[in-house]
């Protein structure tokens, strides 16, 4: 089954970021190894004048007709910048969709679920499909979704710590629950921790520091799609029970059976 | 982790100021002038420093061999949490009019020099020449002097600035809370303000008059403007007035301060060194190029998400050897002067004497090159070689990191 996100169809379950490459080439080239169909980039770097400016061009390594184009709004240090920036990306002409990031805090950039709660029931009135970036926390993730999210995002850890899914516990009860698409965001280090959220039932995953500051980013990426296949594919199989003691796989039992 | 409440006797310190006057400085230096290499090394493998390992860190025993494993852990640190980019920003002079005497600064207000301070006008001339290089992060600087740069002054800047450059920072004269807030409304968003030197004795030597002999106004100056709003805080020792160890333990102190009491600001520090001025001030203790190397590494690791800036005080060679290192934004093409990148106020040159314009005798301004210099510059390279040498370096080049919307 593919992934469906506000009625739309999307082959691929990685979804890529555009910060921190070493040059937009080989965002652009990296993005595209890792076979992503949604790509996000941060509105504070790029120019919403419309004025195509050389200096923030970032979003002209992005083919819109290739991908859909997720702005998102980090840098917003609450509820009336973040909605300020959707606005603007709305009226250059960017697609309504808008992945919610408030992180007042520039240290731990840990999303505020006060604001973003607040920003997210004012952007889904207004018509954005609108995929907020959340820490793991199961209750906040079911009110985003009454107030009409299109997904919820919750971390597996900070932004670009590389630390895996230390939320591990909460992301279970967030995706038992869900009722839209689970995409964990953050954190995610090594195409084992992609795999690891997939196979527990996620929906997809974003990732954008491994792969950007890899030696190799195209590679880390096609390593990133790779994993996020298998995840997936064992999640669908249904993967064993976990046991405590070992199982043989040749019965000691099995005579009985002659 | 970061915090020095261990060094300051008490927990709760509400101010920078109470936990400087209690912090333990005699007692981290003994600790680092006894670090041994294994000490060093250790301190250097660590996930969350104290600041006993920051002093560890900038031991003189850090120094020798393991300073390679320290640039190496300090260059992974930066590139994982800031990634493989480098900000650039440039400082614009408004004016070199100042009521202080400090003995290392051009712009002292004995030294006989060629003043002036452009109008709104010639400010936002000087803004379009920058935007036309490509920078979208302008550091506004000025002499301190309330009859020629006023918070009236200073907000219409800044308000006829905010519509073409997304980022505005300043560098001026301190202010209470309530003189930031409109400058913060108009539309800056940072704010840099360098202590200069944490010894109060040598404070007390180099500042010779004027409002800027408060040590205790200017320390609390970054807590002041996060309290009128300000989104970033800049901060800094000068180093080359005495050992940079003691400004080391106190600005790293400061930091983790900031960090934990000014949470929502984003903490860039600075690593100016004394450069050549008028007035020809010599460093009485200038500090070497292996201990700016150990001290942006140290500050790395002790604090992995302050941003650490470096200017072009420095000389081509080393900036090129240090930014991959730790560094995340640094300035090019820059000019000291008011008028420095179009030439704007030149037929106001002046000189200020008690505070009186006097005017330079007829046709004096004509053969004048310009305003003088706060300091000599000592990497003449365009923004443009600058950026072309980041990409060689294997960082883009990124000049607009900030958006008007989010200071509207």
């Amino acid at each position: 089954m593919t992934l469906q996100i506000a009625g739309r169809e999307f082959g691929s379950r990685l979804l890529a970021g555009t910060g921190k490459f070493a040059s937009p080439e080989l965002m652009r080239d990296a993005i595209a190894a890792s076979g992503a169909d949604i790509v996000t980039v941060a509105l504070r770097r790029a120019d919403l004048s419309g004025g195509r400016d050389p200096f923030a061009n970032i979003l002209e390594y992005i083919d819109p007709k290739r991908y859909l184009l997720l702005p998102n709004t980090s840098g917003a240090g609450n509820a009336a910048e973040a909605i300020r920036l959707a606005h603007l990306a709305a009226a250059a002409g960017l697609p309504k969709w808008i992945k919610l990031e408030i992180h007042p805090d520039p240290r731990y950039l840990l999303p505020d679920p006060i604001e973003t709660l607040a920003a997210a029931e004012i952007l889904v009135r207004e018509g954005f499909v609108v995929l907020p970036y959340i820490n793991a926390d199961p209750v906040l993730a079911k009110r985003l979704q009454d107030a009409g999210t299109a997904t919820v995002m919750p971390l597996g850890s900070p932004i670009g710590s590389n630390r895996g899914l230390e939320t591990r516990d909460q992301l279970r009860i967030i995706i038992d629950q869900a009722t839209v698409p689970v995409v964990v965001d953050a954190g995610i280090g090594r195409p084992s921790h992609a795999a690891e959220a997939m196979e527990m039932g996620a929906d997809a995953v974003l990732v954008n520091t491994a792969i950007a500051v890899s030696e190799d980013p195209c590679r880390m990426a096609r390593c990133f799609a790779a994993a996020v296949r298998c995840g997936r594919e064992a999640y669908e199989v249904g993967l064993g029970a976990a046991e405590r003691t070992a199982r043989a796989t040749s019965p000691l039992t099995a005579f009985l059976d002659r | 982790m970061l915090d020095f409440a261990g060094f300051v006797g008490y927990v709760e310190a509400v101010s920078f100021l109470r936990e400087f006057e209690a912090l333990r400085i005699e007692e981290l230096l003994e600790l680092s002038r006894n670090t041994g290499a294994a000490d060093a090394r250790q301190a250097a493998g660590k996930t969350l420093l104290t600041p006993s390992d920051f002093a560890r860190l900038i031991s003189p025993a850090a120094a020798g061999e393991c300073l390679e494993d320290i640039c190496r852990r300090s260059q992974a640190m930066t590139r994982r949490r800031f990634g493989k980019v480098i900000r650039l920003f440039a400082p614009l002079y408004l004016s070199n009019e100042c009521i202080n005497n400090c003995k290392y600064c051009g712009f002292s207000r004995d030294n006989a020099i060629l003043r002036v301070t452009l109008n709104v006008e010639e400010v936002l001339r000087e803004a379009r020449a920058l935007k036309e290089q490509g920078f979208r992060n302008i550091l506004l600087v000025s002499g301190e002097h309330p009859k020629f740069v006023s918070g009236g002054y200073m907000a219409d800047c800044i308000r006829a600035l905010h519509a073409e450059v997304p980022s505005i920072s300043l560098e001026i004269g301190p202010m209470e809370t309530a003189e930031y807030l409109p400058l913060a409304e108009a539309g800056a968003d940072g704010l840099v303000v360098y202590q200069e030197t944490y010894d109060r004795g040598l404070y007390a030597e180099m500042h010779t008059a004027g409002p800027k002999r408060n040590f205790d106004w200017r320390l609390e100056t970054p807590e002041r403007a996060y309290a009128a709003g300000f989104r970033r805080l800049g901060i800094g020792a000068l180093y080359g007035f005495g050992d940079w160890r003691r400004e080391a333990i106190c600005l790293a102190a400061h930091a983790a301060h900031l960090l934990r009491h000014c949470w929502k600001a984003q903490l860039t520090v600075s690593l100016p060194r004394l450069r050549p001025c008028a007035g020809q001030f010599q460093p009485p203790a200038p500090m070497s190029d292996r201990d700016l190397t150990q001290l942006v590494c140290a500050l790395r690791l002790y604090l992995p998400d302050a941003g650490l800036v470096l200017s072009t005080r420095e000389a081509p060679q080393l900036r090129d050897g240090l930014i991959p290192l730790g560094i995340t934004m640094i300035s090019a093409g820059s000019h000291t002067e008011p008028g420095g990148y179009t030439g704007a106020g030149r037929e106001k040159l002046h000189h200020t004497e008690r505070g009186r314009i006097v005017e330079l005798a007829a046709g004096a301004s004509e053969w004048a090159e310009g305003a003088t210099g706060q300091f000599e510059i000592a990497d003449p390279r365009s923004s443009g070689e600058v950026a072309a040498l980041l990409q060689r370096l294997g960082y883009e080049p990124v000049w607009k990191d900030w958006d008007a919307a989010l200071t509207a």
